[in-house]
């Protein structure tokens, strides 16, 4: 089956052809159904892939499948490779994006792009297969910039709204910028080491002096940053919220943005090796979680809660990297798929309920409404919070123990992120589903549990939010840690944990207690004193306010960045350019046509004058060569 | 017989005669074509230095016994001939356009 | 042989065109451009199967006493230029069928011409005979811009023929330089390009450093590069879109194609000494160019613009001078010819559908026509050079050959992928989403000949874009050679 590993990006992109020529004729039924179905095969044939993987002994298979760019000592195969890492993040794509793609065709049914919506989640599905899929930088990049095409497509999904667009844009752009980054690693690897075939470049890779290693980690990191949303790089993830929300769910939570983790894990060799720039990366995460949990608590979008939510997780995710625990990301990327995956369906679900409204404040007591999307969203945020036993209490209370024991100020920022996120997700959750309604009379009307299709995604997702710790249960608690064992073969330089299982037991009572106490304050505030975000900016607190308006960190840009590009350009075109530069071009035209403007005076039209100063010149001419 | 006599008669005048012969023709022809507004006028006095030249030619191609620059001189009134037909061409083309053959008239080329 | 045939027959096929009238003109001029396109696959499997064929050259003497040959030869790099030539020019007929030009005799008559001498300079094995085509292919466009061009076309025009004509002069005293220098043992002068070679690496540092600007000046010119380019938007946008397409799709090629065949392996004393000069200045031209771009209101100034930004950067690569900085660049060169010509014809198709090429004027058409939005985007993306597009293979293999010259000129001529995005996508917006208004409502269907070559632009970017195979091959063992000849 591990030779046929084309085969799975190959099932979405025919999906992707059919749809993409055929769709509109197709009807919505078949559409959907070939969408669906293509990406069930993929899973499929995945699942297969990775239980061979599982059972045969070497666990790095590589698939070729043709010769793509040939310079002389730069030779870049468009080949796959299947190991424990690729085979991972195979499951949660296709799994994960099965269960998105049976979502949306009850979430997308009422709107006219419904052929182009599968079209594109279809390629993107294909686009990020090949991304995890790839066995050397380039394919990755491939993968990588396509899924930020699909992510441009699909933000910008209503392309008749501006703003939309504008958040399409910003998000291609950010991510570029990022991508160039990236696109620069890529080179510096293939200078420094020859190759950028992963097994080679790894195998040499202590080759490189530490400089240089530091560089193509600091590099490979900014594209990280642009692609998983990492301070400065992050504000465009909140904006992309403007796609529709199985997107979100799909790509701005549970994959794309999870692929710089994925990179990262993928290269940890040049990680292990830098500890400049392992500690730059653990930095950003952290002040990255902390930043975002902060916006989180004040924002009244669910979607914008919920995105900020997912870059404070990342951030995580990149504490852990900095940290050296990079099966521990990779679980929690697992996780966080699962839950963030179901909060945002369940969110879709809500706002599919209330005909669009996206406003917590205008929700409330929803639950009787909609039981399942409550019930499950509720696990989903018992899990994020890291309550024990769900899913989310084994990959974060695994982060912040590496944390802890690498740097204290670490695992605080870390505790503090948990913290924040307990209560921003409660009071979410409170928000939207308890208390009473607070929405018109028409919505109350209108107000109804999601069809099938989309509900057996959210029951599924949440079996998985509560079950998914099963992945890594550590060793105090008598648990095989099966991912970090799986992912052994991969990870280059080995950092086992050296805690003692009491040290543990305290850090993970801490987190909870942290979390119950956050929990309960939420509680207290929204639920028992029935407190409402305020409507008005004028009746919040300057931090508040601050933080609502996202620290005014998108103005900050717009000051320091777009206005100051768009003048200078503005000026380099209008004056510079045409001015100074075209303007010496110019002015030699014009010189030239003073000096004939001079020289033409002689030039008096009397033919006797002409033969006159000819004659002159015969008689000069004969009496110079005489003198001479 | 005869045009050995002529031959003799012709060397035995001194070069210097022809020289100064042809350089007043020369001179006046110069002079004529500087000074004179009316373009038939001007013709005739390139016609007087174009002949002024032929003489000379003739004279030292006798002098020197060679033919080579009696050629030339068949060129210079072919293209003497060639010259008038074209030049008082445009002149009668002009008058018909101008009434005038004032040379001055004329400089309206320069624009 | 075939080489000679491959001159020939646009030249003959411009001279049968003259006489025909109206419709038949272009229709006659677009089988022409057919069989010559047919033709240089022809010989393309000729070179497959044996590149030193025969067939492949033609040397025979034209001005004895001054050592002149019409010697021309078809080397993976001709090749590969000569058929971005033949590919490209049937596609510019084509693109033209919905515009009444008048007098289409001449004006396809002269796009022929064109063909022929754009052929002759890729094919050009003899420095006097390369010259000689060069400035041919400077007359056919000066007629196409300044009789069929927008208003104000005579000033435009005239400003870049003499722009050009000026540059060209340098090359031209560079030539002779050159020239008076060869066969300094055997006493014989040569227009030889290997003649030539040899000559200009006898020569000294300084007078490298000469020849080097003389033939630099020439080829900036055209191409065009930082600071040499203020007649390139003007005239752009000013020419009828043939004309546009011929001088961004092929034409500027001579002036890269120059630099990789007649400057870098002649003077490498001089390439080593101002090179770094000449690379700065393309890179410059990168940012600069993607800058202004940015604040185009006009969406042709504005691909002009970003012409002179791509074509910066393969300059870089070349003058990089190694492997992949070059052959990235013959990549690139045909994969830019190919995207421009999509993108000039988007343009000309956005001003004949609305009457305007005003980006804040226009809006929404893809609610009008969402077939035309997908192409316009394929080849947007061609342009950022999206991995899976033609456009991606080229950037990469030349931002690392600049990176193999200068990290830090890689870093910079990389913001053209940051920059690149910023123009294009804007632009993308501003003229293709949101809500249609009174412009664009009306959009329409496309004509079949524009659906047709758009439709034909897309495939051979994605085609290129996941298997650049075929172009690379042509590419690689020529600029090997190329580049060991040199070191």
């Amino acid at each position: 089956m591990i030779k046929l590993i084309g085969l799975v990006p190959l099932f979405p992109l025919i999906g992707f052809a059919i749809n993409g020529f055929f769709g509109k004729k197709l009807g919505k039924k078949l559409s959907g159904g070939i969408a669906v179905l293509s990406i069930a095969a993929s899973f499929v044939v995945s699942l297969l892939v990775f239980m061979e993987l599982n059972g045969i002994a070497n666990k790095s298979q590589v698939v070729n499948l043709f010769s793509w760019i040939n310079s002389d000592t730069l030779s870049i195969p468009f080949s796959f490779l299947v190991d424990p890492l690729s085979s991972i993040f195979l499951m949660i794509i296709t799994g994960i994006g099965l269960l998105i793609h049976i979502y949306s065709l009850g979430y997308m049914s009422h709107d006219e792009g419904f052929a182009r919506f599968f079209t594109y989640l279809n390629l993107f599905v294909f686009f990020m297969l090949l991304l995890v899929l790839g066995n050397n930088y380039l394919v990755m990049f491939v993968g990588w910039e396509g899924v930020g095409l699909c992510s441009y497509l699909l933000i910008g999904f209503w392309f008749k709204n501006t703003e939309y667009n504008k958040a399409a844009n910003k998000a291609f752009i950010m991510n570029r910028i990022g991508d160039l980054g990236f696109l620069l690693g890529i080179i510096l690897i293939f200078f420094t080491y020859g190759t950028i075939t992963y097994g080679d470049v790894f195998a040499k890779a202590h080759t490189g002096s530490e400089t240089i290693i530091t560089a193509i980690a600091l590099l490979l990191f900014v594209g990280a940053m642009g692609k998983s949303a990492q301070i400065p790089l992050y504000t465009w993830l909140p904006d992309a919220m403007a796609g529709p929300t199985p997107v979100s769910a799909l790509i701005h939570a549970a994959t794309m943005v999870t692929a710089g983790i994925y990179m990262i894990v993928r290269s940890n060799i040049f990680y292990s090796s830098s500890e400049d720039a392992s500690e730059i990366v653990a930095v950003v995460g952290a002040a990255t979680a902390l930043m975002a949990a902060i916006i989180g608590c004040v924002q009244t979008d669910i979607k914008k809660v919920l995105a900020y939510s997912t870059v404070s997780q990342l951030g995580l995710m990149f504490l852990a990297l900095g940290v050296g625990a990079y099966s521990t990301a990779v679980f929690h990327v697992t996780t966080h798929a699962f839950f963030k995956a179901l909060l945002f369906l369940g969110a879709g679900s809500v706002i599919h309920a209330m005909s669009g409204e996206q406003d917590i404040r205008k929700m409330g007591g929803l639950k009787k409404a909609l039981p399942i999307t409550y019930l499950t969203m509720g696990l989903a945020t018992l899990a994020i919070s890291g309550i024990f036993p769900f899913s989310g209490f084994f990959s974060k209370d695994e982060i912040l123990a590496y944390a802890y024991e690498e740097n204290k100020a670490l695992w605080f920022v870390g505790s503090i992120t948990s913290l924040l996120t307990a209560f921003y997700m409660f009071r979410m959750f409170f928000l939207t589903f308890h208390t009473s309604f607070r929405g018109t009379a028409e919505q109350k009307h209108h107000l109804h549990e999601s069809p099938k299709s989309m509900t057996i995604p959210l029951i599924i997702l949440a079996v998985l939010s509560v079950a998914g710790g099963l992945l890594g249960i550590p060793a105090a608690f008598h648990g095989s840690n099966w991912i970090s064992t799986y992912l052994n073969p991969i990870i280059m330089h080995k950092n086992p944990s050296t805690l003692s299982h009491e040290t543990e037991f305290l850090l993970m009572g801490i987190a909870t207690a942290v979390a119950l106490v956050a929990i309960y304050t939420a509680y207290n505030v929204y639920q028992k004193s029935n407190v409402l975000p305020a409507e008005n900016e004028k009746d919040m607190r300057p931090f508040e306010r601050f933080a609502f308006h996202k620290f005014k960190v998108d103005e900050f840009y717009a000051f320091t960045i777009t206005r100051p590009l768009n003048m200078f350009s503005t000026a380099l075109g209008k004056f510079f350019d045409n001015q100074l530069v075209d303007g010496f071009i110019e002015g030699i035209g014009v010189v030239v046509k003073w000096l004939s403007g001079v020289v033409r005076q002689l030039q008096t039209g009397n033919i006797g004058f002409y033969i006159f100063s000819m004659v002159l010149g015969i008689v000069a001419i004969i009496f110079w060569s005489i003198l001479k | 017989m005869r045009g050995i006599l002529l031959q003799s008669a012709i060397i035995s005048t001194p070069i210097e005669w022809y020289i100064m012969l042809s350089a007043v023709l020369f001179t006046i022809g110069a002079c004529g074509v500087m000074v004179k507004r009316n373009a038939i006028i001007i013709f005739a006095c390139v016609e007087l230095m174009l002949n002024a030249v032929n003489l000379l030619l003739v004279a030292f191609s006798s002098y020197h016994s060679d033919a080579s620059a009696q050629v030339f001189v068949f060129f210079i009134m072919a293209v003497a001939a060639a010259e008038v037909a074209v030049g008082l061409a445009i002149l009668s083309m002009i008058y018909r356009n101008l009434k005038s053959i004032d040379i001055n008239v004329l400089s309206k080329l320069k624009h | 042989m075939l080489t000679g045939l491959l001159i020939i027959v646009p030249l003959i096929a411009a001279f049968l065109v003259f006489f025909l009238k109206g419709k038949n003109a272009r229709i006659a001029a677009l089988g022409f451009s057919v069989v010559e396109f047919a033709l240089s696959v022809f010989a393309w499997y000729q070179f497959k199967s044996d590149p030193l064929s025969k067939q492949l050259y033609l040397n025979c003497t034209w001005i004895e006493s001054l050592g002149v040959n019409f010697a021309v030869g078809l080397d993976g790099m001709s090749l590969l230029m000569v058929l971005l030539t033949t590919f490209l020019v049937p596609i510019i007929i084509l693109s033209s069928f919905k515009t009444d030009y008048e007098r289409p005799n001449a004006f396809y008559g002269l796009m022929l011409i064109m063909q022929m001498a754009l052929v002759g300079v890729f094919t050009a094995n003899d420095g006097f005979l390369f010259y000689v085509f060069w400035e041919l292919a400077l007359i056919p466009i000066y007629f196409i811009c300044l009789l069929w061009g927008g208003e104000n076309r005579a000033r435009i025009t005239f400003k870049f023929f003499v722009y050009t004509l000026f540059g060209s002069l340098f090359m031209l005293v560079a030539l002779v330089f050159l020239y008076h220098h060869t066969g300094m043992q055997s006493g014989i002068k040569s227009w030889a390009i290997n003649d030539l070679y040899q000559s200009g690496r006898s020569l000294t540092e300084t007078q490298q450093g000469y020849v080097f600007w003389a033939m630099f000046l020439a080829f900036a010119i055209k191409m065009p590069i930082f600071p040499f380019h203020t007649w390139q938007p003007d005239t752009y946008v000013n020419a009828p879109t043939q004309g546009t397409m011929l001088l961004s799709g092929i034409m500027l090629k001579m002036g890269t194609f120059g630099l990789i065949k007649w400057l870098l392996p002649v003077v490498p004393l001089g390439v080593a000494n101002w090179g770094n000069v000449a690379m700065i200045l393309s890179v410059i031209g990168i940012i600069y160019a993607s800058c202004i771009a940015i604040v185009q209101t006009d969406y042709k100034r504005l691909i002009a613009y970003s012409s002179i930004a791509h074509v910066g950067l393969i300059a870089a690569g070349i003058l990089a001078w190694n492997q992949q900085g070059v052959q990235g660049a013959l990549i690139q060169m045909v994969s830019h010819g190919i995207n421009v010509v999509g993108l000039f014809l988007i343009a000309d198709i956005l001003f004949r559908h609305t009457g305007t090429r005003e980006i804040s004027k226009l809006g929404g058409i893809r609610n009008v026509n969402p077939k035309f939005a997908v192409m316009f985007l394929i080849i947007l993306l061609g342009s950022v050079a999206l991995p899976l597009t033609n456009g991606f293979i080229g950037e990469f293999l030349l931002i690392t050959g600049v990176y193999g010259y200068n990290a830090w000129m890689a870093a910079f001529a990389g913001l053209t992928v940051i920059l690149g995005a910023v123009y294009m996508l804007r632009s993308y917006q501003g003229i293709m989403l949101g809500e249609s208004n009174t412009v664009t409502a009306g959009f329409g269907e496309l004509a079949a000949s524009d659906k047709a070559v758009l439709i034909i632009v897309c495939a051979a970017i994605l085609v290129f874009g996941v298997y650049p195979q075929p172009l690379t091959d042509l590419a690689e063992p020529a600029v090997k050679t190329l580049l060991m000849s040199t070191k």
